[in-house]
Order: structure tokens, then sequence, then C-alpha cells
């Protein structure tokens, strides 16, 4: 079969306008398909990130409300429940309101046994665990700041004030972390630092996350641990990561939708623009495949052959598609990281990708395929 | 002569566009392209025009919002009961017979589920004082009856009651240990508050042990440029240590991502997808063109100029541009204009209803869009027919 591919080829050469143009058409659609797959997982989140074998406890009427210090021990002591960590969202803003920054106050020696994905040179970790003000930055945070382990740096929260009454926290920076999930643009502290010095509210906590032992038990787990705290003044709900995750991404609503719509109606398009593409140079070689037949070329072996050219014409335009798709989100990471820490196209778009260009291709060929394996060789060698 | 070039122009033009229906496949592929960028373009932009509606709305300039220093946002700011006295004793703050029109309030978020999908959104519980409803001019219960103060009644918002399940009157609602009722629906014309649930302030301080602390306070000035003298006074204040907005100011930081994202995004799509549907109709006119190189050549051989030729191809590009325009503005006026739909404000942690707004100048942008696409598909091919050497054209099968 391979060896027809100069015939491919020069088939596609005989119009390169033509070929041009769709080709960079499809690369348009996949361009597309690329970045609006990267901007509807950054917008809702990607519940493929979620550990599989984490729950997340919250206040059941909602995740802003506070649940009580006590409720950390309880869980840790259910049947199931591996390790639990503590987390409070602490809003945190970095000279200026734009600068906002995802500061969390951690239950910190269970951290990074519940965020397994996070890691910390060992001595920095050490350091972390000994020193109550200090905290460890992102990666990605660090460089986008220039801050350095041993600064000090003001941080001042939307949310909680000191009890001096002032709101700015001066933080330690004591490591830099990195995570596999892709979240470099972090700042975790310790929960004591927050629950001593805040005017507000004391020994409450935000939610509480746990590792079970067993992820095929999860459902169980969560039941029992809502069942412990059910008809008490705070109530809790408890759900996989992924769901919690999930349950976000539903809350942008009909955005991702909408997404996902545009990315459809490009594709038709380009669909109907290969189709036509394709259908054209068919028609305009109707006598070329019948010498082909005359030759000895079965319908079938005509069919192929007509299928491997727009297959060819797809996958040229989708692989660069991709690509520049690849590119350009790298490149918009960076400008775009204030809205959105982690950008990137996920992974899952090439695969995606490659079956859309067998889509697309086999589709295009449809027409054109019947045309060219349906004809009679004498009336279409009667043809101009 | 010229009037000469004008008759050409004129038979050139016609003659082509009545014979398009030979062409129609490939006229019809480029036409949908234009059409599903338009939809896009102005599906996407009514989103952003949507935001703006309601922030507009909601956005008085002679109300004041109180936060406490430092605090972004209603959910993360607090006042004292002592501090909201002061502050509406304050001057510049409009007086009616119940005393300063001004409201000091909560404003937590509870889960509802969506009714699009069951699963649980954050939707924004407004305790209010009750003055609140003066702060929003065109406030109106359209169903049902305002809550009872003192008691666990809420009222619910036009856009909320629409997007989430169970915000029907009479409907009971448990949040935590109290059992809420579902008194009346509300409207006001659209803004920001009928995306939220409203409670009487000191019930809801009660349900979410607050003791006698609000977050926000909203005050009616005599007057917008009243706006310097309440904050100063305010800020003067050694007792008090609070930011002061006008409502208009607030709520333009708070959608400011949103509509930015919004735009830039739909913008860049539609700039994409033009570049799509650009490669499109070049591909259709081009082979418009080739299809009839032996006609053109044939009427230039009959002594029609070069220029009519241009046209008669543009003409051809432009009216596949026309039409694909309009086919879009009415595919996204009647797709979405009023579509109701809510989202994610992460600037107040809180969900934010509102409605898909395809306004007039959108359409006249999208029917620009459009012939700006066809002329651009058209104008390379049309060159090359009218440079076409009349004898290679002719001896062209």
């Amino acid at each position: 079969m391979l060896k027809f591919l100069p015939l491919l080829w020069a088939n596609l050469n005989r119009k390169r306008l033509r070929t041009g143009l769709t080709v960079a058409s499809i690369v348009v659609a996949f361009l597309l398909f690329g970045l609006m797959q990267t901007l509807r997982v950054a917008l809702t989140g990607s519940p493929e990130l979620a550990g599989v074998d984490r729950l997340v406890t919250m206040h059941k009427v909602s995740i802003v409300q506070s649940l009580p210090l006590s409720y950390l021990t309880r869980v840790r002591a259910v049947a199931g429940v591996k390790v639990a960590s503590s987390l409070d969202w602490f809003g945190g803003v970095y000279q200026d309101d734009r600068n906002q920054i995802a500061a969390m106050a951690v239950d910190a020696p269970t951290f990074f046994e519940v965020y397994n994905e996070y890691s910390l040179p060992a001595p920095q970790k050490d350091a972390w665990l000994k020193d109550r003000a200090g905290a460890i930055v992102g990666r990605a945070l660090a460089e986008r700041f220039g801050w350095q382990i041993g600064d000090t740096i003001p941080l001042r929260s939307n949310i909680w004030t000191r009890r001096d009454g002032t709101n700015v926290w001066p933080m330690k920076i004591v490591g830099i972390y990195s995570a596999e999930n892709g979240d470099n643009q972090g700042l975790y502290f310790h929960y004591q630092y927050l629950n001593e010095s805040r005017a507000e509210i004391r020994d409450m906590i935000g939610w509480v996350v746990e590792r079970v032992e067993d992820p095929d038990q999860s459902a169980e787990v969560a039941r029992r641990i809502d069942a412990l705290f059910a008809n008490s003044s705070t109530e809790t709900k408890t759900a996989t990561e992924k769901a919690f995750i999930q349950g976000f991404a539903n809350q942008m609503g009909n955005i991702g939708a909408l997404l996902s719509a545009v990315a459809g109606a490009v594709f038709f398009t380009m669909l109907l623009v290969t189709a036509n593409t394709m259908g054209q140079s068919i028609r305009e070689r109707l006598s070329e495949i019948a010498v082909l037949k005359t030759l000895g070329f079965s319908s079938a072996g005509v069919t192929v052959m007509v299928l491997a050219e727009a297959l060819l014409l797809t996958a040229m335009g989708g692989v660069i598609g991709l690509l520049l798709a690849s590119a350009a989100t790298k490149a918009l990471a960076v400008s775009l990281q204030q809205f959105f820490p982690v950008l990137g196209m996920p992974a899952k778009t090439y695969a995606i990708g490659a079956l859309l260009i067998l889509l697309l291709g086999g589709l295009a060929a449809l027409l054109p395929c019947w045309q060219a394996g349906r004809f009679k060789i004498v009336d279409a060698l009667r043809r101009v | 002569m010229a009037h000469n070039a004008f008759i050409q122009l004129g038979a050139i033009t016609s003659m082509n566009l009545r014979n398009m229906s030979q062409r129609a496949a490939s006229s019809i592929v480029a036409l949908i392209g234009i059409a599903g960028v338009v939809t896009v373009l102005v599906g996407v932009l009514s989103i952003s025009e949507g935001f703006r509606a309601v922030l507009d709305m909601s956005g008085a300039d002679d109300v004041a919002i109180v936060l406490r220093n430092g605090a972004t946002d209603e959910m993360g700011s607090g006042l004292a009961q002592q501090q909201t006295r002061i502050i509406t004793d304050a001057p510049n703050i409009a007086r009616d017979a119940q005393g300063p029109v001004a409201s000091p309030e909560l404003y937590v978020v509870v889960d509802v589920p969506l009714r699009r999908t069951g699963t649980a959104a954050n939707v924004p519980l407004r305790g209010v004082g009750p003055q609140a409803a003066k702060l929003r001019q065109d406030f109106r219960i359209v169903e049902g009856r305002g809550f009872t103060p003192g008691t666990f009644e809420v009222i619910v918002g036009r856009g909320a009651a629409s997007q989430f399940a169970g915000l029907s009157v009479g409907n009971h609602l448990r949040w935590g240990t109290t059992d809420w009722l579902v008194a009346g629906i509300f409207e006001d014309r659209g803004s920001v508050a009928e995306s939220e649930i409203w409670t009487d302030a000191t019930v809801l301080q009660g349900a979410y042990q607050r003791g006698n602390s609000y977050q926000s306070l909203r005050a009616k000035l005599t007057s917008a440029d009243a706006l310097q003298g309440f904050k100063d006074a305010l800020t003067s204040d050694p007792r008090l240590n609070v930011r002061v907005f006008t409502e208009k100011q607030y709520y333009e930081q708070q959608s400011r991502i949103l509509v930015t994202l919004v735009s830039t995004v739909g913008a860049a799509i539609a700039i994409l997808m033009g570049l799509g549907a650009i490669f499109a109709a070049l591909n259709t006119m081009y082979s418009a063109v080739s299809a009839r190189t032996r006609e053109i050549a044939t009427l230039r051989a009959l002594g029609f100029g070069p220029l009519p030729v241009v046209a008669s191809v543009l003409a051809e590009a432009l009216l596949i541009g026309l039409i694909g325009g309009v086919i879009g503005m009415l595919i996204s006026y009647f797709a979405f204009n009023g579509l109701r739909a809510s989202t994610m404000n992460f600037a107040s942690f809180s969900q934010i209803t509102f409605a898909f707004t395809v306004t007039p100048r959108l359409l006249v942008q999208g029917l620009a869009y459009a012939l700006i696409l066809g002329l651009i598909g058209g104008l390379l091919p049309s060159i090359r027919a009218a440079r076409l050497p009349i004898t290679t054209g002719l001896r062209e099968l």
C-alpha cells in the first residue's frame, strides 16, 4: 500500500493552492479545538487531576462555612480513613488587589501524606514543619514574584484580620515545592499561625481532605463520615475529590458547554469545507480514476485511495493545528498565569485529536468514495 | 466610456450572480462557514454584553457600599453593629421617614442544586435591613409576598429561581439546622440582586452565629457627588477602618475579570474562526474562477474590461458574505437572545445569573465581519480572474 504514497502526494500537489487552503482551514479548526480544550480545563478544573483515593468533607450548607477543629480528629478515627488534613482558604492578596494568591492554611504535618504528588526537598520540609510562621510556595509563584527562600513577604488576606486589627500577614518562605498535578502557583502555611492570630474565629477549619485506604470503599467511608456528624449543629457533606472538582466545574455552568458547542460548530464547518474540496477534486479526476480502473484497480482499491487522500489531508492539518495549539498555550500560559495558574493543553487532547482526524477524514471522503467506486468506466472515459 | 464600463459591470455581475446556482455546493459551504463565524461571534459576545448589562443595571452612582478595609468583596468583609451605626450617622446619606436610607447586610453562600446538573452551586444568601428595597430602585415582589422580618423566611431573585432547583414559592429549604420558607420571588430589572436569595439580616445573624455583626453596608447618598464627603467622613473616623465604593465601582471591579475574559476569548475565537472561513471562501472563489476560466476569457475577448471581471467576482463573494452574515445574525438572535444562564463569578465566589443579550450593535458588527470575510475571500481570486491571459483561458478545457 505504501507504494501508492507518491501517487497520493502527486494528487494533493496537483492543485497546490486548493490543498494549501484546505489544510490551512483544517489547521485552524484543530488549533481552535486545542485552545478550547485548554480553556475548558482551565475554567472548569480538571477532574482527572483529582486523587482517586481522596475524599473532601465540607460543611453541608456551603464550603464557605467553617467546621469545628475537633472534626479533623474525629474524621481520622473513622474506619477506612488512612490520613486526613485540614485546609482553610486564606484569600491572599500580594501588593495589589489584582495579585490574588491561592494561599491555604493547612495542617502541615499531614499535608504531604494527603497530597503525595507534592514534593519538597527534605531539609526544606523539616524547616517548614519546625517553623510555624513558615510558608511553602509553588515554583511558578516564586518565580513570578522573584521570591527566594528566607524572604518574608507581607501577604494581605481579604478574609482574615489579625488580632491587632491589621490584615497583613508576614509569611516567611522556607521552601519551594513542585507538584505533579501542575499546581505550582499555591502558597501553603501552618493552620496554627492562622488560628492563633486571627481575630474572627478560633478552632474552626475550612474543610477536611482524607485519603482512604481502599478507593473502592470511598462511598462507604464518605457515608460513615457524614453519619458521624448527622443531626449535629454542623452537618457535613463528603464526596470524592473528583466529584468535588466536577461540582465546581458544573458551577462554571453553561460556559463549558458553550465552548464545546463552539468547537462543534467549527468542526461541522471544517467538515463541509474538506468534504467539498475532496468532492471537487474527485469529480475533476473521474476520467483518471476510470483509467486506473481500466488498468485493473478494483473499486475497493480506488475507494481506499480516495479515503487515504482525505486522511492524509486532514492528518497534515490536524497535526500542525495541534502542535500550534500546544505552542500557543505555552506562550499564553505566561501572560495568563494571573487568571489561570495552571494552564496547559491536556494530554488527552492529542488522543481526541487523532480520533477527530480519522472522523473528519473519513466523513469527508464518504461522498467522493461513493462516487469513485460507483461509476461505469466507459461513461467516465467518455467524459471530457 | 465611463458609461460603457458601468453597463459592462452591470451585465457581467448580474450574469455571474445568476449562474451562481451552477456552483451551489461550494458557495453553500462558504456561506455556512461565514454564517457559523457570525453566529459564534455574536453568541460569545452576547454573553459579555449580558454580564455588562447585569452589572450596569446593578451599579448606581448614588449608592455607596462600605466594606472592611482590605476586603475585596462582601463575603470577606466584616463590620460590627457599632460600626454600622457610626456609618449610618455619617453626612451625605439620604434620609426618609424611617431614618437613613441604608441597609447593613450579611452575605453568605448556600449550596443549592443547579437545575441543569443537580450538583450544588454557591448561591448568594443575603441578609438585608428593613430599608434594603429602597436601595434597589426597581425592586418589586412578582410572586408571593415579602419575607416577614424575624422569621425564617426568604425571598428569591427571579434569576436564581430560574437557574436553581427548589426555589419556588411555598417550598421549604433546609440549610443547617434551620428550615426556611420561600415566601416570594422578586425582580429588580435584571440586576445582580436577582441572582440572590434574601432574608432578614437579624435572622441570618442568628442562624449563622454571627452575633450582631454584619459584612457590608449599603447607603443611599443624597446625590452622586456626595460620595467624596461621605468617604472622607468615614476614612477619617478613627473608630472605623473601612473602604468605600460606589455600587457602580464595586460591580465594575467584581465583573472585570469575567468580562475581560469572555470578551478576549470571544474575540480570539472570532478571529481564528474568521481565518478558517476566509480559507473556505478563498477556496470557493478560486474554484468558482477556475470553473469559469473559459467564460471569463470569452468575455474578455468580446471586449469586457478587467475591472468588471474583478467586480463580478467580488460581488459574488460579497453576496455570499451578506447572506451568510444575515443567516448568522438570525440564528444568533433567535438562539441566544434572552437565554438565561448562570456562572460562577470568582470575584464573589458565588453564582451570577444573566441573560445573553444580542444588541443591535453586535448584529451590525457580525454583519460587517461577514462582509469583510467575503471581501477578503473574493479579492485575490478576482484579481487572478482579471489577469488571466485570454488565449490560455480560451484554450482551457
